[in-house]
């Protein structure tokens, strides 16, 4: 016990004194946690929060184009900006660059007018269906509608702008039909439409109830926060490689190791001391970069980060994780032969690694090949266990399942390193 | 197994050989070194020196044969053996981050000393070898001979019985040198068998009474250095040495 403690003193020593390895093992997650979740969050809050600025030229003077504008700005999805009717594409586009907005509309000066002819038109078709006489006289067949015009910033994303699609056919849609409704009361009835029928007409529709689903209940939504901080504590853990397998070969190459296979201490002590000096190094920067998120984000303007109801479990994912990082680390430190073969292969492998695990890509979003090779990745199910209790609200038993393959992968990496050592006569 | 314990170093028909047989191979190589003597092993680049060094600390194993310790074989998994000898590599074989006292207590809690032997000793080495005033400084910063010191500090620390000594003042100035002879002389006074490569012949001369002359993977004469002076008619120990192993280059 001796030998081990002063092993570990060693090699906490060494370890404070490597200042470049302590600046990337806790300085670089905690600026990339900061900028990452910063970016992110301006996307979610352009997608959750913020309006959509969209930049409406009306060049129809008709009650159709106003109330379609009214009926936009219902829809919660959008701050409307109207600009003069008379702009053309190139003026309607520095409009966008003037209101900072991502969209804008043009409404075709023929618009109340095409609709109406739409409306007449499918009121006599209708008429005529029931067997009653349409207005013969302004019978006429109704020409396509002019197309309304959507300017967007080739920036946004696809799913953005299908919903922006979306939303405005709906109120295309509730422009129109109120017209024909009208229209088609006042051919039968000759007098206008009473508001209080018009108004049951046009909401009585079937609501949509919206209901969250979480494994504990919590009804909060993640954010990029709540993503982001997971995502770089991994990160930051399996970067110590950088640090670890680097000292693990360079008391390989150094004097300092012929005389330790001289002395009466097995290596593995020394190694059994790296193991526990670096898994205190991996909790302890989750418990930095936590904090960071906890305490540190609210002041920079971006989400808080909650932590998950099963504060053991997360101890227990955050310790299988940290494991599973000392244990990769010392095994490439073990195969290399030399720092630069480590660190190069270090840092490649860690990118590579949460590349293919979706830390930086949702694995879900990837092609089925892909999605199977994933797997393999232990930062994968570093991950996935995470994202279980900080965004599904889950439980320690809810994410075994992540836990079982990565204490897997980290028995490999554990026989992969014992059979170097042998090889090389090391213990 | 204890099976002779007045030898300090006893080598029988030991064999090696290198994977692909490069280097230097030994084939029933025999060699006894007595408790208390100062041995020196010299030879020309190549001549396997270092590689009969590995193998009596077990850094190499044999492939026949056997190596004991004061009778205790070397190259079992028991590491027990470990604690009688002490090992001053020619590279310098500790953390240079650390400074020596730091250095010492790693090492020193790794040859199975407690807490107080460690703290004595470092001070009574760190004092000897002239290290105390910069003994909590990173080794890193030190010069060459501040740093052979150091070497010599870790593998004593622990007072073996046998010291294994490759090459222990390579490099370093006159001073040092002479600190560094004294203080081996006064080890060996208390108990401690030297076994000692060098090339520094002159140094050697001063150190040794017993020598083995390596080359190409056999013992060409061992015995008194004097003994094997006056038999050649030598002068010195290079006259003797260049007889015994030639002129030509060696790689």
């Amino acid at each position: 016990m001796f030998k081990l403690r002063a092993s570990i003193i060693k090699d906490v020593r060494i370890l404070l004194r490597d200042k470049v390895g302590i600046s990337l093992m806790f300085i670089m997650p905690v600026i990339l946690v900061i900028v990452v979740t910063s970016i992110q969050n301006s996307t979610f809050q352009l997608m959750n929060k913020n309006k959509l600025t969209v930049v409406v030229c009306n060049k129809d003077a008709g009650k159709l184009s106003a109330q379609l504008i009214a009926t936009i700005n219902k829809i919660g999805m959008f701050k409307v900006t109207q600009v003069a009717g008379d702009q053309n594409p190139q003026q309607i586009a520095d409009g966008m660059h003037a209101n900072d907005a991502m969209l804008a509309i043009t409404i075709p000066a023929d618009f109340t007018q095409k609709i109406e002819a739409k409306a007449k038109g499918s009121s006599n078709k209708a008429l005529k269906s029931f067997g009653l006489q349409a207005d013969s006289a302004k019978e006429v067949a109704p020409s396509a509608a002019t197309p309304l015009i959507l300017y967007y910033n080739p920036s946004i994303p696809e799913s953005i702008r299908f919903s922006v699609n979306g939303a405005l056919g709906s109120a295309l849609q509730i422009v129109e039909s109120r017209e024909t409704l009208r229209t088609l009361y006042f051919a039968i009835n000759e007098k206008e439409m009473p508001a209080a029928l018009e108004n049951e007409m046009q909401n009585g529709k079937a609501a949509i109830n919206q209901v969250p689903v979480s494994k504990n209940g919590s009804t909060k939504a993640p954010n990029a926060t709540q993503h982001n901080v997971p995502s770089w504590t991994i990160f930051a853990m399996f970067f110590i490689i950088m640090s670890l397998s680097g000292s693990v070969v360079r008391e390989k190459i150094s004097g300092s190791f012929i005389r330790l296979k001289t002395l009466p201490t097995n290596f593995a002590v020394g190694l059994l001391s790296k193991q526990i000096t670096y898994l205190c190094v991996t909790l302890f920067q989750a418990l930095v970069i936590f904090s960071l998120g906890i305490w540190v984000f609210p002041y920079i303007n971006l989400p808080a980060l909650n932590l998950p109801a099963d504060i053991f479990g997360l101890f227990i994912v955050t310790l299988a994780c940290g494991y599973c990082a000392v244990s990769y680390a010392i095994c490439v430190g073990v195969f290399a032969h030399t720092q630069e073969q480590a660190n190069g292969f270090g840092a490649v492998s860690i990118v590579i690694l949460s590349a293919i695990g979706g830390l930086m890509v949702p694995s879900f979003a990837m092609p089925g090949a892909l999605k199977t090779i994933s797997t393999l990745s232990p930062l994968h199910w570093c991950i996935e266990a995470y994202y279980g209790l900080f965004l599904q609200g889950a439980g320690l038993k809810d994410v075994v399942i992540s836990i079982i393959p990565l204490l897997g992968i980290t028995l490999v990496f554990q026989g992969l390193t014992y059979i170097g050592l042998k090889r090389k006569n090391l213990i | 197994m204890v099976t002779n314990t007045s030898l300090a170093v006893n080598i029988e028909n030991l064999g090696f050989h290198y994977p692909g047989n490069s280097g230097v191979t030994y084939h029933d190589l025999n060699l006894k070194i007595k408790e208390g003597e100062r041995f020196g092993l010299f030879g020309p680049n190549g001549a396997g020196k270092t590689t009969l060094m590995n193998l009596m600390t077990g850094l190499l194993v044999a492939d026949a044969g056997n190596i004991e310790l004061l009778g205790h074989k070397i190259g079992t998994k028991s590491k027990a053996v470990n604690k009688l000898f002490g090992f001053v590599p020619q590279d310098f074989s500790f953390y240079q981050e650390l400074s020596p006292i730091e250095n010492l207590e790693f090492f020193g809690a790794w040859y199975g000393l407690n807490r107080k032997q460690i703290a004595q000793r470092s001070a009574e080495l760190l004092e000897i070898l002239g290290l105390t005033e910069v003994s909590h400084k990173a080794v890193e910063n030190f010069s060459g001979g501040m740093k052979r010191r150091v070497n010599l500090a870790i593998g004593v620390i622990h007072n073996p019985k046998i010291l294994f000594l490759d090459e222990p003042t390579v490099g370093v100035d006159v001073q040092t040198r002479h600190a560094i002879i004294d203080y081996l002389k006064q080890l060996n006074k208390n108990g401690t068998t030297l076994i000692y490569t060098s090339h520094q012949l002159s140094e050697a001369e001063g150190l040794c009474e017993q020598i083995a002359l390596v080359d190409k993977g056999e013992i060409v004469r061992e015995g008194k250095l004097d003994d094997l002076l006056e038999e050649y008619g030598h002068q010195d120990l290079e006259e003797l040495f260049l007889n015994l192993t030639g002129k030509e280059y060696r790689n």
